[in-house]
C-alpha cells in the first residue's frame, strides 16, 4: 500500500484527447473527501487539472463495474448535489464511449467528474437513479443521444427526440443532417 | 372549395372591399410562441410597442377562436405535427405569418432536428426575417399581411393544402 | 415491462396498449375517419392508429405499472407531503396540458392524473424545441460558438456566452484583461435584471395580475436599449466572446445605466406593493409547490429554487469567476421553499443585481476590452491597413478560427435560472469536440412532479411561473 501519486496509464491516455496538464492530486493525502475515496477503491484513477483561469478540476476515471459502489460512497463522502450526465463520443479510441457524471458538494464547495469508459460494442452502464434521483431525465437524455444503455433505469426511453426517430444524433457517426442551402441566381445544390 | 372568383358586379365588389377590411381590423392571432422569437412576440404586445392598437392584443389560445398564427421560433420534428394540428383546428379565414429566420427557413440551425421552414408544413403569407425579429419588424410583417388582404392578393385562405 | 435491452433500431418502448400496425384491408378513407371516430365512455375502447402526436413511449402508465410513480409518492427522495388517495379507476382522469399551452412557459407538455382537482401523477413531456445545438455546437468554429449557445436560455443570452468563453479560456493560455471582466460583470447582471423582469411579467399573468405582464416588459424595454446601444441586439447578442467582449461600450454608457436604476428601482417599489400584500396572491403562492432542501440537492435544481428552499449557495460567491469576487452583494434566501418565497427570493436578486451593478460603475477599470493576444482575438480594423501580421491574424482567425489545446473543462456560472454548466472536449482543433450544456432548467423540470403532487390545478400554473424554466434551455 503507498499513496502512489503517478497516474496509472489508463486507456484512454492513448489518444491526444487527454488532458495534457494532467497532474495526480498531489495532495491527495490531504484531500479529506478524495483520499478516503482513493484508498478504498484502489481502481479508480484520479487526476486533477489547474486551469490558468478556473478552479482546479479533480476527475476520476472508474471501471464501469465499480461505479455503483463508488457512486454511493461519493454520495455518502459529502457529494449531495447532482449536476450532471452527459455523455462523449471519442470516435478513434478504444474504449469509444465516456460517460461523464459531474457531482457537487456544496457544504466542501468541491466539484468531482466521474468517467467511466464504455466500449462500442457493449454501451451499457448501470443507472445511478438509485443514488441520486436527478440522473433521472439525464440518463434518458445520453441515451436518445448516444445510444448508451442503462441498465436499472426505469423509464429509459427517447426524450428529446420523437419516438420514433432512428439513431442516436450526437454519435460522431451520425451526420448533423443539414440540407444544402439553394440561393437565388446560384446554380449550385451544394 | 371554388374560392371567389372575381365578381364584375359592383355591389359584390365593394362588399369584398367591406369584408376584406373588416379581416385585416382585430385579427386575433393564437398563441404560438416557440423560442426567443415569441419573447420579442410579446414585447410588441406589450406597452412600448402596443399590439393593441391594430385590435391584436388578445392572443386567443384556443385556435377555434384565432384568424392568425404567429409561428414564433424554431420548429422541432417534435412540434411539426402539433403545429399543423394547430393550424387545422383554426376557423376559415386564416393566416399564417413565420417570424424570425428559424420558423421561415431553419435559420442559423441546419441539422437533424429542426424543420427547415415552417412552409413544409403550413401554407405561409407573410414571412419576416430577423433573429429575433424586433417588434417593429414584427409589425411591418403584420402590415404588410393587412394590406395583402385589402388588396385582395389573398383572397382565401386555401385550407388544406 | 421495462425493457432496457435497446437495439439500435428499437427506440420505443413497447407500451402495453400499442395495438398492431397494419389492419391491411381497409381502405385509406375508412382508416381516416376510425382515426376521428368518437368514443363513448363506457363502450370497449378502440384501436387507434398511431399518430405523430400520439404518446408512444411518453404515454402515461397505468398506476401499477408506472415507475415514476414511485418517485413521485417521495419513495425515492424524501417527500414531504402525503395526502391518502383514493382513486378508483373510472374516477382517473388524464388531462394533457401543452404543448401549445398560453401558461407552460413554452412548449412543455404535462400529463397529469386527477382525482377531481387533484392531482396524483404529473409527467413532463419535453423535447418540443429540441434544435440539436450541441450537434450544432461541434461543426462551429469558437468565435461562432456564441451565437449558437447564446439561443440555448434566450431570457438569458448573455450568461450563456459568458460561461462558453469561460469554459474556452479555462483551455486557452490567456488572460482577460479587467476591463473586459467587468464589462461582463456589468452586461451578465443586467441581463439577470432583464430576465427577472420578464419572470416577473410572466408569473403575475399567471397568477392573475394581468397588469404585471405589462410593467414587466416595460421595465425591460430599458435594458434592452441599453444591450441595443452595446451590443447591436435586443436579443442574442454574440458579444461576450472568448478572451474578452466583441466591443467597448459607448461613450455615455453610465447615464444609461442610472437611468435604468431609476426606473427599476421605482417600478420594483409599486410591484412589491401591488403583489406583497395582496391576499389573493398571498393565498395562491404562500405553501404552494414546496420542495425541500434535500430534495433540492438530489435534483440538482439550484438558483433562486433552492435558495428559496433555504440552501445557501450561489455560484458567484462559491465559484466565483469574471472578478465577481470584488462586488459586495448579498445572497437572498427564502425558508419554505415555496412559490412566494421564490417570488421574494428572485425580487430581492433583482436589488442585488443593482447593487453590483452600481458598484461596477464606480469601478469601471480602463484599458483593453479583450485580450491582446492575437492568436484569439481580432486585431482592430486600422491595424490591417497598416500591418502584415494583423492582416494574416485576421484572415486566420475568420477563416479557420483560433485552435484551443488539447483538454476538457467543466464551467459553471450562475444564470438567473441556476447553475448553468457547459463541459467542453477539446481535441485541438478550432472547433469543439464535444460541448455538453448542462441547463438549469432540465432539472427543475425534472423536479416538477415532486413539488405538485397533492396540489390543484391552478397551483400547477403557479408553481410552474415559479420555476422560470425556459423550454430553450430544457430542451436545447
Amino acid at each position: 500500500m503507498s499513496e502512489d501519486t503517478t497516474p496509472q496509464e489508463e486507456p484512454q491516455a492513448a489518444d491526444a484527447d487527454d488532458m495534457v496538464e494532467d497532474a495526480p492530486i498531489r495532495d491527495l493525502p490531504d484531500d479529506p473527501i478524495l483520499a478516503p475515496l482513493a484508498e478504498a477503491f484502489p481502481t479508480a484513477t484520479f487526476t486533477s487539472f489547474q486551469p490558468r483561469n478556473g478552479p482546479r478540476q479533480d476527475t476520476v476515471t472508474v471501471p464501469r463495474d465499480d461505479l455503483v459502489a463508488f457512486v454511493g460512497a461519493v454520495r455518502d463522502g459529502g457529494f449531495e448535489t447532482f449536476v450532471d450526465v452527459c455523455g462523449v463520443d471519442h470516435l478513434n479510441r478504444d474504449p469509444r464511449y465516456d460517460v461523464v457524471i459531474n457531482l457537487l458538494s456544496m457544504e466542501h464547495t468541491q466539484r468531482l467528474i466521474i468517467k467511466v469508459g464504455l466500449t462500442g460494442d457493449d454501451p451499457t452502464i448501470p443507472s445511478i437513479t438509485s443514488i441520486y434521483a436527478g440522473a433521472n431525465f439525464y440518463e434518458r437524455e445520453t441515451w436518445d443521444l448516444f445510444g448508451i444503455v442503462f441498465e436499472g433505469h426505469t423509464d429509459l426511453t427517447r426524450i428529446l427526440l420523437p419516438d420514433e426517430w432512428s439513431g442516436h444524433p450526437l454519435r460522431k457517426n451520425y451526420n448533423v443532417g443539414s440540407v444544402p442551402v439553394q440561393f437565388k441566381g446560384s446554380h449550385k445544390t451544394s | 372549395m371554388a374560392g371567389e372568383t372575381s365578381n364584375p358586379n359592383f355591389l359584390l365588389t365593394t362588399m369584398e372591399k367591406g369584408v376584406n377590411w373588416t379581416r385585416t381590423r382585430s385579427m386575433w392571432p393564437a398563441t404560438f410562441g416557440l423560442a426567443c422569437c415569441a419573447i420579442e412576440m410579446m414585447a410588441t404586445g406589450a406597452a412600448h410597442n402596443d399590439l393593441s392598437r391594430f385590435g391584436m392584443e388578445v392572443f386567443r389560445a384556443s385556435p377555434r377562436q384565432a384568424d392568425l398564427m404567429i409561428v414564433a421560433g424554431r420548429v422541432s420534428q417534435k412540434m411539426a405535427p402539433v403545429l399543423r394540428q394547430v393550424y387545422d383546428q383554426m376557423a376559415e379565414p386564416k393566416w399564417v405569418i413565420s417570424m424570425g429566420a428559424c420558423a421561415s427557413t431553419g435559420g442559423m440551425f441546419n441539422n437533424y432536428a429542426l424543420v427547415q421552414g415552417v412552409d413544409e408544413i403550413v401554407p405561409v403569407d407573410v414571412y419576416v426575417p430577423g433573429c429575433p425579429p424586433g417588434p417593429q419588424s414584427l409589425i411591418h410583417g403584420i402590415l404588410t399581411l393587412q394590406s395583402k388582404i385589402m388588396s385582395g392578393e389573398i383572397k382565401r385562405s386555401t385550407g388544406i393544402v | 415491462m421495462t425493457d432496457t435491452s435497446h437495439t439500435e433500431e428499437d427506440n420505443v418502448a413497447s407500451t402495453p396498449d400499442t395495438p398492431d400496425a397494419g389492419v391491411v384491408d381497409e381502405s385509406a378513407a375508412a382508416e381516416r375517419l376510425r382515426e376521428h371516430d368518437i368514443w363513448v365512455a363506457g363502450t370497449e375502447e378502440p384501436e387507434w392508429i398511431a399518430n405523430a402526436t400520439d404518446e408512444g413511449a411518453q404515454e402515461m402508465l397505468p398506476r401499477d405499472l408506472d415507475p415514476a410513480l414511485a418517485v413521485q409518492r417521495g419513495v425515492v427522495v424524501d417527500d414531504d407531503y402525503v395526502e391518502e388517495e383514493t382513486i378508483v379507476d373510472d374516477e382517473r382522469q388524464i388531462i394533457n396540458m401543452g404543448p401549445q399551452h398560453p401558461a407552460t412557459h413554452g412548449v412543455l407538455r404535462l400529463h397529469m392524473e386527477l382525482e377531481g382537482e387533484t392531482i396524483r401523477r404529473v409527467k413532463p413531456i419535453i423535447g418540443y424545441l429540441h434544435t440539436g445545438m450541441e450537434k450544432t455546437a461541434e461543426t462551429l468554429p469558437y468565435m461562432s460558438g456564441g451565437t449558437n449557445v447564446t439561443r440555448m436560455d434566450y431570457l438569458s443570452p448573455l450568461n450563456n456566452e459568458l460561461c462558453y468563453s469561460l469554459v474556452v479560456e479555462q483551455l486557452l493560455d490567456v488572460d482577460i484583461p479587467p476591463r473586459a471582466q467587468a464589462i461582463r460583470v456589468l452586461m451578465t447582471e443586467l441581463n439577470r435584471i432583464s430576465s427577472h423582469l420578464i419572470w416577473l411579467a410572466t408569473f403575475g399573468m399567471d397568477i392573475g395580475a394581468l397588469s404585471m405582464m405589462i410593467y414587466g416588459f416595460r421595465e425591460r424595454e430599458s435594458v434592452l436599449d441599453f444591450f441595443e446601444k452595446v451590443t447591436g441586439l435586443r436579443m442574442n447578442h454574440n458579444y461576450i466572446r472568448p478572451g474578452g467582449v466583441a466591443a467597448d461600450l459607448p461613450p455615455g454608457w453610465e447615464d444609461d445605466v442610472e437611468g435604468i436604476f431609476d426606473i427599476v428601482r421605482a417600478g420594483l417599489d409599486d410591484y412589491q406593493d401591488l403583489l406583497n400584500g395582496n391576499p389573493i396572491f398571498l393565498d395562491r403562492t404562500q405553501g404552494v409547490g414546496v420542495i425541500t432542501p434535500a430534495e433540492a440537492q438530489q435534483y440538482g435544481a439550484t438558483g433562486p429554487i433552492a435558495r428559496a428552499a433555504g440552501v445557501n449557495f450561489d455560484l458567484r460567491k462559491a465559484f466565483p469567476y469574471s472578478g465577481i469576487e470584488q462586488y459586495e452583494f448579498d445572497v437572498p434566501l427564502g425558508k419554505h421553499g415555496d412559490v412566494f418565497d421564490r417570488y421574494l427570493v428572485r425580487t430581492e436578486e433583482i436589488r442585488q443585481s443593482i447593487r453590483i451593478v452600481e458598484q461596477v460603475l464606480e469601478t469601471m477599470p480602463a484599458g483593453d476590452y479583450r485580450t491582446d493576444d492575437r492568436k484569439v482575438t481580432p486585431p482592430p480594423r486600422q491595424r490591417i491597413d497598416e500591418s502584415m501580421e494583423a492582416l494574416i491574424h485576421h484572415f486566420k482567425l475568420f477563416t479557420e478560427g483560433f485552435k484551443v489545446p488539447v483538454g476538457e473543462a467543466y464551467q459553471a456560472v450562475e444564470s438567473p435560472r441556476g447553475e448553468l454548466g457547459m463541459y467542453l472536449v477539446s481535441n485541438g482543433s478550432a472547433k469543439p469536440w464535444r460541448l455538453h450544456v448542462r441547463t438549469p432548467s432540465f432539472a427543475t423540470v425534472q423536479a416538477l412532479p415532486v413539488m405538485l403532487t397533492d396540489l390543484i390545478v391552478a397551483d400547477v400554473i403557479a408553481t410552474l411561473a415559479s420555476l422560470d424554466p425556459v423550454l430553450g434551455d430544457v430542451d436545447r
